[in-house]
């Protein structure tokens, strides 16, 4: 990722009306990519033939590549697959698998699934935004870590669940947490 | 002990076959049922068979699965897909993960069997993208299937041809509402639309669709072998075969059970769940995830099914199970649940996306000891307005919540309202940490430990927490080893 990381908060909501307030613009954060980025999102389009049926396909690739999708990779997509940006801004915005702020080094994902809530995990919760010092949705200064929610990964019978990257921690309680967070310190 | 309550037909072969060995499940009679119904069954056949079963979909619905066949064949048109819904959303249900990733070929022989019955020869399997080894199995799967001529052009030598291809979810709840599930196929916001006209009529890019979820599918390939009057025969009257349940939460024993359908609660919780955590006081189960409600001690020996969960105020969902004891708070839960729907209200109806909004603030205002009685009966009337204006199946039981916990748990509401009390001791802005003076040894571990300094004393004194300054966070209570704190 060639720009540098502020920490910015904005947490997804699916309604268009509640977008207003969030300050969630297009303009967060300006970045230029390079010809080869460029050149590797067109192949992208290129493999789903420039579909629009294939949006979200080719938006989960451009996400696996850049780790998260600006303003200017959305850009190149409308032009590709010819959809109004409009509505590329309205896909990425509704999907929270979607993201338009870069996501830490260690991305944390904590489970608040029913079963993980019941079991405690709002309290997991707490302590990890204690212990970065950030809120649901931003990422740390540094860029190592960035908090955020899911629901449900299907491992209720861990709960409450924590992920860290691809590793997943389960029956997590308060007391771990800088545990974990010191396995990542470095 | 507690094993012959259960009946695995769904998750026959979860954990017992190598899901990624196709030969496996050949030996366990796979891919049996499709050479059937395409060597001796006509597709009227097959569907009669469905329909006699009385299989119902699982994906929460209901909707007799052998009717839906039999409205998509109906449709004219010269193409038609079969859907899977492999969007599991509801927080707290792993069923279809688990059966995606033990035993993909069972979902792909009934989708198979299923474009037979319809007249498609392409289907797809809508799944979120959370569920990466279930995309990699399943992957695998076809490829095997492909390869066998199981899929692809002239099955068994019969002319019919059919292929499936993946589509990925990115995570909104609303997409396992069908009409939303197939915007976002194409690619779309995956918003709903009015019904009708129902997929079956009018679905993925216009053409008749018959979508159905990943628990149903695998009955099916069961059903087509054993014959409709087996599976009939297990269940109750309306409600034929078994279900999968995840049940999680405050018990012994979590993770996937299947039972026949008219299994009690009570059968459920404490003889296959081993009853509740650490002795503590069963206070209600939720079922149904977003859209159900919490059940409770009157309604243990409610024998489970469609029908009767939605007479106690519930509803079936996919089979999340989750169990609460006497620390959860049921508005707190309420609270939870309104939370989940706020964010997942695509916003495209004014009574989901308004209508929860306010509903969670009443919610939030009476778990902050602010509400009134007012209040109470507004939460009541605004419930019924979301349920009988919304658009789609999420708004129009986002409100089972909220009413089945008012009605089973008035008492903790009022509670709230009109005492300031949380009984659970769960709602933060209700509770007060004082100091036992009885106990207190004057260590000061507490007042060190306190992140606002609330606390006050010297050394060797009863030391004092001041509840304006007092943030309750919980410090003092957690480092306190002579147990001088309590909570009131």
């Amino acid at each position: 990722m060639n720009c540098c990381i502020p920490t910015i908060s904005t947490r997804a909501t699916r309604s268009p009306l509640n977008n207003l307030n969030t300050g969630n613009t297009m303009s967060s954060i300006k970045i230029k990519l390079h010809q080869q980025d460029i050149d590797k999102l067109k192949e992208v389009c290129a493999s789903f033939n420039n579909d629009a049926g294939e949006l979200i396909n080719v938006l989960h690739k451009a996400q696996g590549i850049f780790g998260y999708l600006p303003a200017e990779v959305q850009e190149i997509i409308s032009k590709e697959l010819n959809v109004p940006l409009a509505k590329v801004y309205g896909v990425v915005t509704f999907y929270s698998f979607f993201t338009m702020i870069p996501k830490g080094k260690h991305p944390i994902s904590i489970c608040t699934g029913t079963a993980c809530y019941v079991r405690g995990a709002e309290k997991v919760l707490d302590e990890f935004k204690k212990n970065l010092n950030i809120k649901v949705g931003e990422t740390t200064a540094d860029g190592k870590f960035s908090l955020s929610c899911l629901r449900c990964v299907g491992a209720c019978g861990l709960a409450p669940v924590v992920l860290v990257g691809e590793k997943t921690y389960g029956r997590v309680a308060p007391d771990m947490v800088k545990e974990i967070l010191a396995e990542y310190k470095d | 002990m507690t094993k012959h309550k259960q009946i695995r037909i769904a998750l026959r072969n979860c954990g017992v076959i190598d899901p990624q060995a196709i030969g496996e499940y050949i030996a366990r009679d796979g891919y049996q049922a499709l050479a059937t119904c395409l060597t001796k069954m006509t597709p009227e056949e097959v569907i009669d068979q469905i329909k006699k079963s009385g299989l119902r979909g699982r994906g929460g619905g209901g909707f007799p699965t052998g009717l839906k066949f039999e409205i998509t064949r109906k449709s004219v048109s010269d193409q038609k897909y079969v859907v899977c819904n492999a969007d599991e959303g509801d927080p707290g249900a792993f069923m279809d993960r688990s059966i995606l990733e033990g035993d993909p070929h069972s979902v792909i022989e009934a989708m198979a069997i299923c474009g037979y019955c319809i007249g498609a020869d392409k289907g797809l399997v809508y799944i979120r993208a959370e569920y990466p080894l279930a995309i990699e199995r399943l992957k695998i799967a076809l490829e095997q299937a492909r390869e066998m001529g199981l899929l692809g052009k002239n099955i068994f030598n019969t002319g019919f041809s059919f292929d499936i291809e993946l589509r990925y979810g990115a995570g909104a709840f609303v997409c396992g509402e069908e009409t939303a599930l197939i915007h976002s196929m194409e690619g779309l916001r995956g918003e709903p639309t009015f019904k009708p006209p129902f997929p079956s009529v009018s679905g993925y890019l216009g053409k008749p669709t018959n979508v159905n979820n990943v628990e149903t599918f695998a009955n099916i390939p069961v059903i087509i072998n054993k014959g409709a009057g087996w599976f009939s025969a297990i269940g109750t009257e309306k409600s034929k075969g078994t279900k999968v349940f995840a049940l999680a939460g405050k018990i012994n024993n979590v993770g996937l059970i299947e039972v026949p359908m008219g299994t009690t609660l009570r059968e459920v919780i404490y003889e296959i769940g081993g009853g509740i955590r650490n002795g503590k006081k069963f206070k209600a189960v939720q079922t149904g995830g977003p859209s159900g409600g919490c059940l409770t001690e009157k309604h243990l020996d409610t024998p489970i099914d469609y029908d009767n969960l939605i007479a106690a105020g519930s509803m079936m969902g996919s089979g999340g199970m989750i169990v609460m004891d006497e620390d959860n708070c049921m508005v707190a839960v309420a609270k939870f649940y309104l939370d989940f729907t706020v964010d997942e209200s695509c916003g495209k109806c004014a009574p989901c996306r308004i209508g929860n909004k306010r509903l969670y603030e009443l919610l939030d205002k009476i778990t902050q000891g602010k509400a009134t009685m007012e209040d109470i009966s507004n939460l009541k009337n605004l419930c019924t307005v979301i349920r009988d204006a919304s658009l789609c199946g999420l708004g129009q039981t986002s409100s089972n919540p909220v009413l089945s916990t008012l009605d089973n748990f008035y008492d903790e509401y009022i509670g709230h309202v009109v005492d300031h009390k949380c009984a659970a001791g769960q709602c933060k802005a209700l509770m007060k940490y004082v100091v036992i003076d009885e106990n207190c040894v004057g260590c000061t571990a507490c007042a060190r430990n306190c992140p606002v300094n609330a606390i006050s004393g010297e050394k060797k004194q009863v030391h004092f927490i001041h509840q304006d300054i007092c943030i309750k966070c919980g410090a003092c209570y957690d480092r306190c080893k002579f147990n001088a704190i309590e909570i009131q």
